[in-house]
């Protein structure tokens, strides 16, 4: 079997787009609204999100064969909870800073509905190298939505993108003010419905 | 033969075999990033001292030789830190904070000089759990943080008077709470009540050599000044 064949490139690319696990089956959408307030924690989250999806992906589907029936979610959580524990653990090593903005929400990568969700629907039937793809794929449609709603509600809340500031200064001398209402969280969920609401206008169609 | 996945039997030995073999994992994990995760929160202390010394956004490397330059020395008391600090030729003491916020603890830094009358020299609070834009706003807000900046520590009975209250009534010694945050403002009011009451004495106690001697490398060099 190729290694890119059509069928694993629609693997890959469904999560993506049109079956993208914010926008159309609407889960871990808590996480995305607490961590996007900046772009930087977005896109941590994003790639912790997306290397704890394909790993776990991979580690459930090679051991697919020998887990109790009656036990699986319980395999799948040690898994999960395993991993998530060494990435936070990594964070903590060598970006601190983004670890304590991110505080919690790294340990709640745990109970993401996007984890369990593409372990029990993929990973437990499928060959490791599709669920891989599957697990990346779903992991980076995530973290595209989270990144879009960071980026916006960074420059938008504090005119700043990655912690550089973007508006000049000139701006705020003839009376330009930050929106302060972008950093607080009901704003992320009014963006990712704007979001949902452009992506459903313009690129997804009903089957 | 193939395996009866079902079996009780089989379903215990399997949990068991996975739980090992992901503790030994995570076991190994901690141990190997310990000693940066521990560089890193002592890092991160001596930023929250030089933010309570109105040094701010200052990175990694930095940090260290700023920190280096600035804290003379450092002790404990009473399970309380106290560092000395040297800044332009002042002295100027931080007292580590430790208190109860509304959810969780809360801890934080805060600066006194002016031997005499102590007199806050900049604050920094932390906290572990307290609500984004409410309580956490005595961590994220440096307005709110200037604002103890130049407020009196001491009463004339030597009682902590700086505090933190919803309607001030004394500019010299209070300071506005956050709003919404009651809760949070009034742990941080317990916190400096609690942590300031022998903040002083204990520091004089504790620094008195190190205070001497700049004090008289200073005077020296006001002398030398007026030679001039």
């Amino acid at each position: 079997m190729a290694l890119f064949s059509k069928q694993n490139k629609e693997v890959f690319c469904n999560p993506l787009n049109l079956d993208n696990p914010i926008l159309i089956q609407v889960l871990g959408i808590c996480s995305a609204l607490a961590v996007t307030s900046q772009l930087k924690p977005a896109i941590v989250m994003g790639l912790a999100v997306t290397v704890i999806t394909a790993f776990s992906n991979v580690i459930i589907s090679l051991i697919r064969n020998t887990i109790p029936n009656r036990i699986r979610i319980v395999v799948q959580l040690v898994v999960v909870a395993a991993l998530v524990t060494i990435v936070s653990q990594i964070l903590k090593a060598f970006a601190y800073d983004v670890s304590v903005q991110l505080s919690v929400y790294v340990g709640l990568i745990i109970t993401n509905c996007i984890l369990m969700g593409r372990l029990e629907a993929f990973a437990m039937m499928n060959k490791p190298w599709p669920s891989f793809l599957d697990g990346v794929g779903n992991g980076l449609g995530y973290a595209m939505i989270l990144v879009i709603v960071g980026a916006f509600r960074e420059f938008f809340g504090r005119g700043s993108l990655l912690g550089f500031q973007i508006i000049p200064d000139a701006c705020y001398d003839f009376g330009y003010v930050n929106n302060g209402m972008m950093t607080m969280p009901a704003m992320a969920l009014i963006l990712v419905g704007c979001v949902i609401w452009v992506h459903r206008a313009y690129f997804y169609k009903e089957k | 033969m193939k395996l009866n996945t079902n079996s009780n039997s089989y379903i215990i030995i399997y949990s068991a075999v996975l739980v090992v073999i992901v503790a030994f994992l995570l076991a190994f994990v901690y141990q190997a990033l310990k000693p940066m995760q521990d560089a890193n929160v002592a890092l991160d202390v001596k930023k929250q001292i030089l933010y309570s010394l109105n040094i701010r956004n200052l990175d990694g490397a930095e940090a260290e030789a700023k920190y280096a330059e600035v804290v003379k020395a450092e002790a404990d008391m009473d399970g309380r830190k106290y560092y000395m600090c040297n800044i332009d030729g002042e002295n100027v003491m931080v007292v580590a904070l430790k208190g109860m916020g509304l959810w969780g603890g809360i801890s934080g830094y805060i600066a006194l000089h002016n031997r005499q009358q102590p007199t806050v020299y900049g604050v920094y609070f932390n906290h572990e759990s307290e609500t984004a834009g409410l309580g956490a706003e005595i961590k994220d807000s440096q307005a709110w943080q200037e604002k103890f900046i130049g407020k009196r520590v001491y009463d004339d009975n030597y009682d902590v008077a700086l505090s933190v209250v919803k309607k001030v009534d004394d500019a010299t010694t209070q300071v506005d709470c956050v709003t919404g945050a009651t809760l949070t403002s009034n742990g941080v009011d317990a916190m400096l009540k609690d942590c300031l009451q022998d903040a002083c004495s204990n520091a004089m106690e504790l620094f008195s050599e190190q205070m001497k001697q700049c004090e008289q490398n200073s005077t020296e060099n006001e002398t030398k000044v007026e030679e001039e």
